[in-house]
């Protein structure tokens, strides 16, 4: 016996030319709580997709318990006594807790035994956990909170003893995210293995022993939690002095560009969804909205973007009312004709269609361009062309216009969409999660065109969940809670503990 | 390899040996029912073939259900592009051809063939397409799924056309559910006549200018798929509603468009029936044609040079299975759809079938 719970020796996986793990070595002791941090694209998740035995690893060979095995699939996985809690839950909304823990595990064809079988054990786990979910709730109605430690009282109930978290933070705010490290320290008490995979430095920082530092795919550091700071894992993370704060002069705004008045939103639910927004970005300031994802501001977006209609309020482009305006095509293209380009916060469900070329996304929401057409037809060479220049000016890789916009990588992916909405020279530039899952050479490049964008006299407004980008690219921050505006910072002054408080704010009333 | 990735074999392997593969499994199904009913398959097989290519009036037969074949592949296709699958093709073709046969019995004793002959095309599409409009508009408006709603359209059109023809339409004096015959200036020319005029002789066949007119209008469909704002927008809201939204694309708009298109052309197939062969209406003409259509696009990929081919391997299975049947009596028309529904499901159905098993060769082989 040994106490290792996991041990990864010599891993390595490539999917096509691309390389997600080169020779990863793990330990992971039992009864500890390690932390795997790197940046997007690091190859995480390609790792614990490999424990989990999502996919086969090219090499190497994984440990579990000092027994060398193999895992082809998450049956496997779970038989080994491996749980994992996914960023976006597998849970099924309109069953009940009882009913989603079971699944999969029912025991027998005939429901009721294994039911009853399964509270009991339920009952236990939730004592023994401190879990306090509700075994009879729909989860539907659940909070995110609460459905995700459904999610780890399912992965416990198949008889976890390492579970492996991936982003579980990332949905939560603060206060929630607080109580699901006191859960985590109660699994380790109880003896379990906690993996955490995260890219928040802050909470692995609290709330690990041993932390796992990968970047590029491979591991650059395993290092005791209390040995090191924040600084020090950053710049392990990112394998130079990382310098997030963006160069940027003070200048003063010009003219309003964008006013928003009482702008409420109220889906067919009846939910509100926006209540009472009223703010305005002004010509040559970048406008952030920081909030917990899910609060709203993916709604705002779409409806300045003209692709969800507002139920009351006013919307005020350059003195032209776009509420009460008549459209004779669809709103969206309208806006782009006026210079409203928007940067979708899903650029692989919005913003490209992946089946297509990069030339033919180069286009999308400009296809009503009459300079791309040479009569009734597409000229082949002009819309080529125009995709070459974007290539050359994002520095997209690789450049070749015919390739399938769905091989780039998220970063590529990211440019070709930013690239575009930048061509049209808009005079407002909504933009959402600009730098989601897009690798850190990327990141500083798309945040330099933005305030490029901004000394060159434009308004934009951008949306993002990570505090850091917000705070270092916006002349004002706004804080959204709960589809409402719960304060407003002067970028310059901002800390995360204020942002933190405020983003809090809408919830708990 | 699990389903629904992407597939790891070049790209002209999926297009070349696959098709081949997978039509190679239909005709080994189809030989060991051949084999089990106490027929030898490879004669039959042989009989097939030189049904549909040994002759020239076999060719011309065989090139003459092609040219219906392009046209309601064409037509399931152009709604594919758009993600939506036009089950009714079929019920389009038959209104289409109410359309031709009014258009033809208001003007073929006043107009000359050089007028009436573009009315009756254009009749046929407005026919078509207005079969294609009102599923077109449940859809984009309503959200009424248009398999359903095409599938009990063509039930419609059926009981509608039947009435029309048995009550209305139907030659005075007749026994037989037929109207009459048209006026020869309504009839397309044949390739035969067309063939003698340059001093060349044909078989005496019902192919006739239509698979002209089907060749013409690949080449226009490939244009405006790939290469105009309209093409453009249609596969952007078949591959991708949202990023459609997103761009400002008016997607019910789209959507009544393509499946008007569609019907456009599924009427077109009428045109080869009626005006290019029975140069009259008769009851249930259309045959099938529009649940082959889409058997063609699926196994044509939805591309014109694809469906070209596979209508024209559907073509040859009407035509050469026919003459089968004729020479060989325990092959009966029955079987003839067997084989027919054979090659639909490994060419259509079970597309990806032999897949895996061929990525690995290749993958092994590098």
């Amino acid at each position: 016996m040994t106490d290792l719970a996991i041990e990864l020796i010599g891993i390595c996986k490539s999917f096509g030319a691309v390389v997600a793990n080169r020779d990863v070595e793990m330990k992971v002791a039992k009864g500890s709580i390690h932390g795997i941090v790197g940046e997007n694209g690091a190859g995480k998740s390609t790792l614990m997709s490999i424990l989990y035995g999502y996919y086969q690893a090219d090499s190497g060979c994984i440990r579990v318990n000092g027994q060398e095995t193999r895992i082809r699939n998450s049956q496997e996985a779970i038989r080994l006594g491996i749980g994992m809690v996914h960023q976006h839950f597998m849970l099924v909304d309109n069953f009940t807790v009882l009913e989603n823990i079971i699944l999969g595990a029912e025991g027998g064809f005939v429901l009721k035994g294994g039911m009853e079988a399964a509270r009991r054990h339920l009952k236990r786990l939730n004592q023994e956990y401190g879990l306090e979910v509700d075994p009879d709730a729909v989860v539907g109605q659940l909070g995110v909170g609460l459905q995700q430690r459904v999610e780890i009282l399912k992965a416990l109930y198949r008889g976890a003893d390492v579970l492996i978290l991936d982003e579980p933070t990332a949905v939560l705010t603060p206060q929630e995210a607080d109580h699901l490290f006191r859960i985590l320290h109660t699994l380790k008490q109880q003896g379990k293995t906690v993996i955490l995979i995260t890219h928040k430095l802050r909470e692995v920082l609290e709330s690990t022993d041993t932390i796992t530092v990968m970047r590029a795919g491979m591991v650059v550091g395993n290092v005791r939690s209390q040995d090191v700071d924040r600084a020090a894992l950053a710049d392990l993370m990112v394998g130079r002095k990382v310098n997030l704060q963006v160069e940027k002069n003070d200048r003063t705004p010009g003219d309003v560009v964008l006013s928003v008045a009482n702008l409420c939103l109220t889906d067919n639910r009846g939910v509100q969804l926006l209540k009472n927004l009223n703010f305005s970005v002004s010509a040559g300031e970048i406008v952030g909205i920081a909030g917990v994802a899910g609060n709203g501001q993916s709604e705002l977006l779409e409806v300045l973007a003209g692709m969800t209609e507002a139920s009351s309020g006013d919307v005020c482009y350059k003195g032209q009312d776009l509420v009460r305006m008549k459209y004779r095509q669809p709103k969206a293209a309208a806006l782009r004709g006026l210079g409203i380009a928007h940067v979708p916060e899903d650029r692989s469900r919005e913003g490209l269609v992946k089946a297509f070329s990069i030339y033919e996304n180069a286009i999308l929401g400009y296809q009503c361009d009459r300079s791309l057409c040479r009569g009734l037809m597409y000229s082949r060479q002009a819309l080529i062309a125009r995709a070459k220049k974007l290539i050359q000016q994002f520095d997209i890789r690789p450049d070749d216009p015919l390739l399938r916009a769905g091989l780039l990588s998220g970063g590529n992916q990211q440019k070709v969409v930013l690239a575009r909405e930048i061509h049209a020279n808009p005079d407002l530039l909504l933009v959402g999660q600009p730098t989601r899952g897009v690798d850190i050479g990327a990141i500083e490049f798309i945040h330099h065109r933005l305030v490029e964008l901004r000394d060159a006299g434009k308004a934009i407004l951008l949306v993002s969940v990570e505090l850091e980008e917000i705070m270092s690219l916006s002349d004002r921050i706004l804080v959204m809670a709960g589809g409402q505006i719960t304060g407003e910072v002067v970028g310059r002054e901002a800390t995360a503990q204020a942002l933190g408080l405020l983003m809090c704010g809408g919830d708990n009333q | 390899m699990s389903f629904g990735q992407p597939s790891t074999l070049p790209r002209w392997a999926q297009l070349t040996i696959l098709p081949v593969l997978n039509l190679m499994a239909a005709l080994l199904v189809t030989g060991a029912v051949t084999w089990m009913i106490g027929e030898n398959p490879l004669e039959c097989l042989k009989l097939l073939i030189d049904g549909a290519f040994g002759y020239g009036e076999g060719i011309g037969y065989t090139l003459f259900y092609t040219t219906g074949f392009i046209f309601t592949g064409l037509a399931v296709a152009t709604a594919f592009h758009a993600g939506l699958f036009n089950i009714g093709g079929e019920g389009q073709a038959y209104l289409a051809g109410l359309g031709i046969t009014l258009t033809v019995f208001a003007f073929d004793k006043v107009l000359p063939f050089w007028a009436l002959m573009p009315l009756c095309l254009i009749a046929a599409m407005v026919f078509g397409a207005g079969w294609a409009y009102i599923p077109a508009w449940l859809q984009a408006k309503r959200g009424s799924h248009i398999v359903v709603t095409t599938i009990m359209f063509n039930f419609i059109s059926y009981s509608v056309m039947l009435y029309l023809i048995g009550h209305l339409l139907i030659e005075p004096g007749s026994q037989n559910p037929t109207t009459r015959e048209f006026g020869a200036n309504a009839w397309m020319p044949s390739m035969t006549s067309m063939a003698a005029s340059i001093g060349i002789t044909l078989p005496n066949t019902p192919l006739n200018a239509s698979f002209i007119l089907a060749l013409i209008v690949c080449a226009l469909f490939y244009l405006v798929v790939w290469h105009t704002r309209w093409g453009y927008e249609l596969r952007t809201v078949g591959t991708n509603g949202d990023a459609a939204h997103y761009a400002g694309m008016n997607v019910p708009k789209v959507i009544i468009i393509a499946m008007c298109a569609s019907g456009a052309l599924a009427g077109l197939s009428a045109v080869n029936e009626l005006l290019g062969s029975t140069h009259r209406m008769n009851v249930s003409f259309t045959n099938g044609v529009g649940f082959v259509g889409v058997a063609v696009a699926l196994m044509g990929r939805n591309h014109p040079i694809g469906i070209i081919l596979s209508a024209l391997l559907f073509g040859a299975l009407t035509q050469g299975g026919m003459d089968l049947s004729f020479a060989k009596p325990l092959i009966t028309r029955e079987m003839v759809w067997l084989i027919e529904g054979l090659v639909i499901l490994f060419c259509g159905g079970l597309e990806n079938l032999f897949e895996p098993f061929l990525a690995r060769l290749f993958k092994w082989r590098k």
